[in-house]
C-alpha cells in the first residue's frame, strides 16, 4: 500500500482495515500536502458533488465515467486510464472514495477499480453524510488535477464479477440477494418508492438468501462492527468465509456494498458480484425464478 | 421546433441546447436552487401534495388552476439536486401559463434538454412522470 493505513481502533477488527479510512484520518491527511493520495466522490445523484464536496476531491460519475456508453458493460482499459489520469491518479496512487446513500456508488466505484487491479483503493467509512454530520469543510471549488499517466490495463473480471452463465452454473451454491424484502418476494420490481420498472418477472434467483444491504450499515451510514456483521452473514445465514459466494441486486450497486462487506470486512476469499443482477435475470428467457418470502 | 411551446419553456430548451453537457448540468443545478419553497398552506399540510413515485428520490407536487392559469408547487430534499433541477425546469417553464398551453406541452419534452446522456434513463422517466401528473391534475381542475 502506497499510503499509511488508518490505524484507528474502530477499524482494527475488520479483516482488511486498510480498505477503510475514518473521517478524522482523511481530514488529517488533507490538512497538509498529500502527494500520492486522491479523493473521489461517487454519488447516485449526478449533481450532488456540484452542491459541495470535500475540498480537493474529484467527481467520479458511475454512469458517464465507468459505464460504456453503448454496450452494457464497463469502460475498457483505455477509457479507464483516461478517467484516472484526468483526476491525477497513477497506478500507485492511494484512492479514497466516498459518496451518498451509505457509499453505495462509492463501493461500486471501488469494485470497478478492483476489476482493473488498482491496488490501493479505500472507502471513507460513513461516506458523505458522516463527513457532513461532523460539520467538516465542504466546498464548491472544483480542483484542477495535475494529469497523471495511468497505464492501460486489461480488466480482469473473472475473480470478482459473475455473469449470467456463471450464476446458472452456481445455482445451489451460496448466493445473497441484497434487495429489499418486497423485491425478493416478487411483489416489487425495484425498491419501495422507486419506479417499478425494468423487469418482466419479479422474484429472486432460486436458493438466494435475502440479506438487504442496509443491514450491514449503521444509522449514520458507517459499517456495523465485525461482530455484528459476522452475526448477520455467518451465524444467521450460515455463510462461511471459504465459500464461493455470488451477490446481486438490481444493477449491481447495492450488491457492491455487500461485496465490500464480505470481502474486505469479513475476509471472505471468493465473492463475485453479479452486476447484471435482477434487471438481467428478471428479463432473461427461461432462467429459473423463485417467488415468495425468505425462508430463513 | 419550440414555436408552439410556452415562451419560458422554449427559452430553457434553447439555453440547454446552446451549451455543452457540463454546462447543462450547471444550468440544472441553478434551476434546482431557484426552486421556490412551498407556501405555508402546503408546507404545513404536506398530505395535500401528490408524490411522484417514478422519481428516484422523494418528490411531491401540487397544481392549482386559478383564473385559467396553472400554478405549480414542488417539494424535494436538498440532497436530491437532480430531481429538484427537473422540478425547477418545469416550474420555470410552466408556472403561470394558461391551462390549455400546459396541456398541449408534448409528453416527450423532458428529452429536449440534452440531459439524457448526462443522467441515467431511469431519471429521465422521473421527469416524464412529473409532467404527466401536472397535466393530469390540470385536466381534472379544468373539468371541474
Amino acid at each position: 500500500m502506497a499510503y499509511p493505513k488508518d490505524s484507528s481502533a474502530e477499524l482494527a477488527d475488520y479483516a482488511h482495515p486498510e480498505r477503510l479510512v475514518t473521517t478524522g484520518w482523511l481530514a488529517e491527511q488533507l490538512a497538509g500536502d498529500h502527494p500520492g493520495l486522491v479523493v473521489l466522490e461517487s454519488d447516485e445523484d449526478v449533481l450532488l458533488y456540484d452542491t459541495g464536496h470535500i475540498p480537493g476531491s474529484f467527481k467520479l460519475d458511475w454512469h458517464t465515467d465507468l459505464n460504456d456508453p453503448v454496450t452494457r458493460d464497463f469502460v475498457d482499459g483505455e477509457a479507464f486510464a483516461k478517467v484516472m489520469s484526468e483526476r491525477g491518479i497513477g497506478r500507485d496512487t492511494t484512492v479514497v472514495i466516498y459518496g451518498d446513500k451509505s457509499n453505495w456508488w462509492a463501493a461500486y466505484a471501488l469494485w470497478v477499480m478492483t476489476l482493473f487491479g488498482h491496488e490501493d483503493v479505500r472507502l471513507l467509512d460513513g461516506g458523505r453524510s458522516a463527513w457532513m454530520a461532523e460539520d467538516r469543510e465542504m466546498t464548491r471549488e472544483v480542483p484542477t488535477a495535475k494529469e497523471a499517466d495511468y497505464p492501460v490495463v486489461q480488466r480482469d473480471d473473472a475473480p470478482i464479477r459473475a455473469f449470467k452463465d456463471d450464476v446458472l452454473a452456481h445455482l445451489g451454491k451460496a448466493m445473497v440477494d441484497v434487495r429489499s424484502p418486497g423485491e425478493f418476494s416478487g411483489e416489487l420490481l425495484h425498491m419501495p418508492d422507486y419506479p417499478q420498472e425494468g423487469s418482466l418477472r419479479g422474484g429472486h434467483i432460486p436458493g438466494a438468501r435475502s440479506v438487504p444491504w442496509a443491514k450491514a450499515a449503521r444509522e449514520d451510514g458507517r459499517f456495523k462492527s465485525r461482530a455484528d456483521l459476522e452475526g448477520l452473514y455467518q451465524s444467521e445465514q450460515q455463510l462461511a468465509p471459504d465459500e464461493d459466494v455470488v451477490v446481486y441486486c438490481r444493477i449491481g450497486e447495492r450488491s457492491s456494498h455487500t461485496w465490500f462487506v464480505l470481502t474486505h470486512l469479513l475476509g471472505f476469499g471468493k465473492v463475485r458480484n453479479y452486476d447484471g443482477s435482477w434487471t438481467e435475470w428478471g428479463n432473461a428467457v427461461r432462467v429459473p425464478v423463485e417467488q415468495g418470502d425468505p425462508t430463513t | 421546433m419550440s414555436a408552439d411551446l410556452p415562451a419560458p419553456l422554449a427559452e430553457l430548451i434553447d439555453d440547454f441546447g446552446s451549451v455543452g453537457p457540463k454546462d447543462r448540468l450547471q444550468l440544472l443545478l441553478e434551476l434546482s436552487e431557484e426552486l421556490p419553497d412551498l407556501p405555508a398552506r402546503y408546507a404545513d399540510h404536506p398530505e395535500q401534495l401528490e408524490q411522484v413515485h417514478e422519481c428516484q428520490t422523494p418528490l411531491f407536487l401540487a397544481v392549482e388552476v386559478t383564473d385559467g392559469d396553472v400554478h405549480l408547487f414542488f417539494n424535494a430534499p436538498k440532497e436530491a439536486p437532480t430531481t429538484r433541477g427537473f422540478a425547477g425546469i418545469l416550474h420555470t417553464g410552466l408556472d403561470g401559463q394558461p391551462a390549455q398551453v400546459v396541456l398541449d406541452v408534448p409528453d416527450d419534452i423532458p428529452f429536449k434538454f440534452g440531459l439524457a446522456e448526462a443522467v441515467s434513463p431511469l431519471r429521465m422517466r422521473g421527469m416524464v412522470a412529473m409532467l404527466s401528473r401536472i397535466k393530469r391534475q390540470t385536466r381534472a381542475q379544468v373539468a371541474d
